[in-house]
């Protein structure tokens, strides 16, 4: 506890005595005033002084002055033991609320904090803590086994296994050895390691992290946003409310007491302030944006995550998505020519590529092709690669590829990707790629049924065959196939056309060059991109690891989290509109005023600390 | 230029979303957000026009909540 706090217990506390003894001595009173006023000073001096130094500065309308001007009031019409207790009860609320927001704040942060604060240095043979941010680059830092990864960097000396799950939520170590990169966020399990820094600590992806998880709390979803602008004319709405309650029906109406319709209003100012509207609801967003996190999944805003919660549709990219995206070489037929001869040729073509299909006719090709021997390389968006290899034109490509250029080719019907080649005009075969798909695919699109997503859809650059296969194979029955890059937004753009008012779509895709679509999408995910800056960049929801499963959970956070801050607006909402009615027809008491303020407000901060507990 | 700055005891909802706007307002401020529950003031400021904007910054924090404190 802070000292701070101490004190004002004792303040709560020696307010709560003095105001009982008051109570129950049989004193007139006119005499007991005074003592009323003391103690009344003793728990309130703070809210007087920051309500007159807020009225100093222009700032009216804050909670101090409300609760100043309405205790003041109940003072006024001779309500003593009512100010007192409306004060210490006010107090007592804040105190609570404020206990319970900073720890359900610290809760979140750690949940969220996977930056370590120290790093391991050897400084004369003895290994001494510093201050990461005073590590630079090619430093070497000391990992201790159970300690967290503080900077990125290469592995020097030493192997050990890494638990990455604070990133990607998969509690599975990996090992790691020499020569390895490490991510700083990552912990060392079981040996020491020995680290050469590559990154400052800012740049280090723990900073990264932490900081997009941040500035995600501070991006307002469309419910945030209501609420506060609802708060910005409510306070003003029931200030005015409670001065013509004061003062118009004891003109109107004859026989009524000024005194008691100024308690009516007095009970107005207290239940006016905003805050208990507002508090629970941007700390529910950061609750589920901090929940997602620790599964590894990253939301750049409450705004996603509302859309999430609304998704009726969902797109996916195949490649690298539903499938491994690590392809082989199934099967080599030659035609004209050899074996050896047809992947010589694929492998020398696509020397300049870093397609993962192509890489994987180098690796069969099983020798590094000399990259010097291929000129004028030119890739074709979705055909294939032209180039001049052994002073002869070859193409290395799909059957579009084949058919532009008028080389006969064989129309072959298999699963994967089917590369043809050609050398001068002379075809030389075919190899087939393919691709396996991941192994919870299948699982997570039936979560996504159940869990009520309308439309699955696949899209994909690959030929019909492979993609009704794969699609049958988890499960998807909505599949558009050989499509260019340009195909997959006008494909997105139609689905969006056709969707429902309060549905939303979703594009998942590996976030390498799908920029367009995700951008395109009402919610757009990025698969598989622990480390990939431009993946993150472009997407609003980023999953850290390559598991489709993590979809339908980021749905049901989603769901969990919109449901809760609905709840919280409609808690606060109906106590305070019922607590105003009782009010004004004289039935509620200022206790159910400050109960309406604080006690509401304590009540849905608790009631947020759902959404990232007990799951 | 982007920073990142922490807000110490900032406990009104409500407040938080007039400091947002004010701060939004100053001079050489492109884009100031500011999350309630992190704590957090993410500002982007025209070069050189730091130091400024930050002072200006914990006068309006100030004026709105007394105990508020920028840090960084």
């Amino acid at each position: 506890m802070t000292k701070r706090q101490k004190i004002d217990i004792a303040v709560i506390i020696a307010t709560a005595i003095g105001l009982f003894i008051l109570l129950i001595v049989p004193v007139d009173n006119s005499v007991k005033i005074f003592p009323y006023i003391a103690i009344y000073l003793l728990i309130g001096y703070e809210i007087l002084f920051k309500a007159g130094r807020n009225i100093i500065n222009g700032e009216i309308f804050d909670e101090n002055f409300l609760m100043s001007i309405a205790t003041i009031g109940a003072f006024a019409i001779a309500e003593y033991p009512e100010a007192v207790s409306v004060m210490l009860f006010y107090r007592v609320g804040e105190f609570f609320q404020d206990y319970v927001l900073d720890k359900s704040r610290k809760s979140i942060s750690k949940l969220v904090d996977i930056k370590q604060d120290y790093a391991n240095v050897d400084v004369n043979g003895e290994l001494i803590k510093k201050d990461p941010h005073e590590i630079n680059v090619g430093d070497i830092i000391y990992v201790k086994p159970g300690e967290r990864i503080p900077l990125d960097g290469v592995i020097v000396d030493g192997s050990s296994s890494v638990d990455a799950s604070a990133l990607t939520g998969e509690s599975m170590p990996k090992d790691m050895t020499k020569g390895d990169s490490v991510l700083s966020g990552c912990i060392n399990l079981s040996g020491l390691l020995v680290i050469k820094v590559e990154k400052p600590y800012t740049d280090s992806n723990a900073s990264k992290i932490l900081e997009l998880v941040e500035y995600a709390s501070a991006k307002k979803a469309r419910t945030e946003k209501f609420i506060t602008r609802f708060a910005r004319i409510y306070t003003p709405v029931v200030v005015i409310a409670a001065a013509i309650l004061a003062v118009l029906p004891p003109l109107l109406v004859q026989d009524v007491s000024f005194k008691d319709w100024i308690h009516r209003a007095l009970i107005f100012l207290v239940v006016s302030c905003p805050c208990a509207l507002v508090i629970s609801i941007p700390l529910g967003f950061f609750g589920g944006i901090g929940r997602a996190s620790k599964r590894g999944i990253l939301v750049k805003g409450g705004n996603h995550l509302e859309n999430m919660a609304l998704v009726d549709t969902i797109v996916f990219d195949k490649t690298g998505t539903l499938t491994e995206g690590s392809f082989e070489v199934s099967q080599i037929v030659p035609r004209n020519s050899t074996k050896e001869e047809l992947l010589r040729v694929c492998a020398h073509a696509e020397s300049f590529s870093n397609h993962p299909i192509t890489e994987s006719i180098i690796k069969m090709y099983g020798k590094e092709p000399d990259t010097r021997k291929a000129r004028n390389v030119e890739e074709i968006a979705g055909h294939g690669i032209k180039a001049i290899f052994e002073d002869e034109l070859v193409l290395v490509g799909n059957d579009k590829l084949m058919q532009k250029h008028g080389i006969k080719y064989d129309s072959v019907d298999e699963v994967g990707t089917v590369v043809h080649a050609a050398k001068g005009s002379v075809y030389l075969g075919y190899v087939v790629v393919s691709d396996k798909i991941k192994p919870d695919s299948k699982s997570a699109v039936e979560n996504l049924k159940k869990g009520g997503v309308r439309n699955l859809v696949l899209l994909t650059g690959d030929s019909e065959k492979t993609a009704v296969h794969v699609a049958k194979e988890i499960g998807i029955s909505n599949v558009y196939s050989s499509l260019l890059p340009q195909d997959k937004v006008s494909i997105v753009e139609k689905l969006l056309e056709g969707m429902g008012k309060k549905k939303t779509l979703s594009f998942v895709g590996d976030g390498m060059n799908d920029a367009p679509v995700l951008m395109r999408a009402d919610v757009g995910i990025a698969m598989g991109a622990l480390g990939s800056d431009s993946a993150i960049e472009a997407a609003d929801i980023v999953i850290m690891d390559d598991k489709p499963s993590k979809i339908p959970e980021a749905i049901r956070i989603a769901k969990k989290t919109v449901r809760i801050v609905k709840q919280n607006i409609t808690i606060a909402l109906f106590v305070k509109i019922l607590v105003l009615l009782l009010g004004a027809f004289g039935f509620a008491n200022m206790w159910a005023a400050v109960f309406a303020d604080v006690g509401v407000s304590i009540i849905t901060i608790l009631n947020a600390v759902r959404v990232y507990k007990g799951y | 230029m982007r920073k990142t700055l922490t807000l110490q005891n900032l406990g009104c909802a409500s407040c938080a979303d007039k400091m947002e706007r004010r701060i939004s307002k100053i001079d050489g401020v492109i884009s100031a957000s500011i999350s309630f529950a992190a704590q957090k003031l993410f500002l982007e400021v025209e070069e050189g026009k730091f130091e400024k904007v930050v002072e200006k910054a914990q006068q309006v924090c100030r004026k709105i909540e007394p105990d508020c404190r920028i840090v960084y």
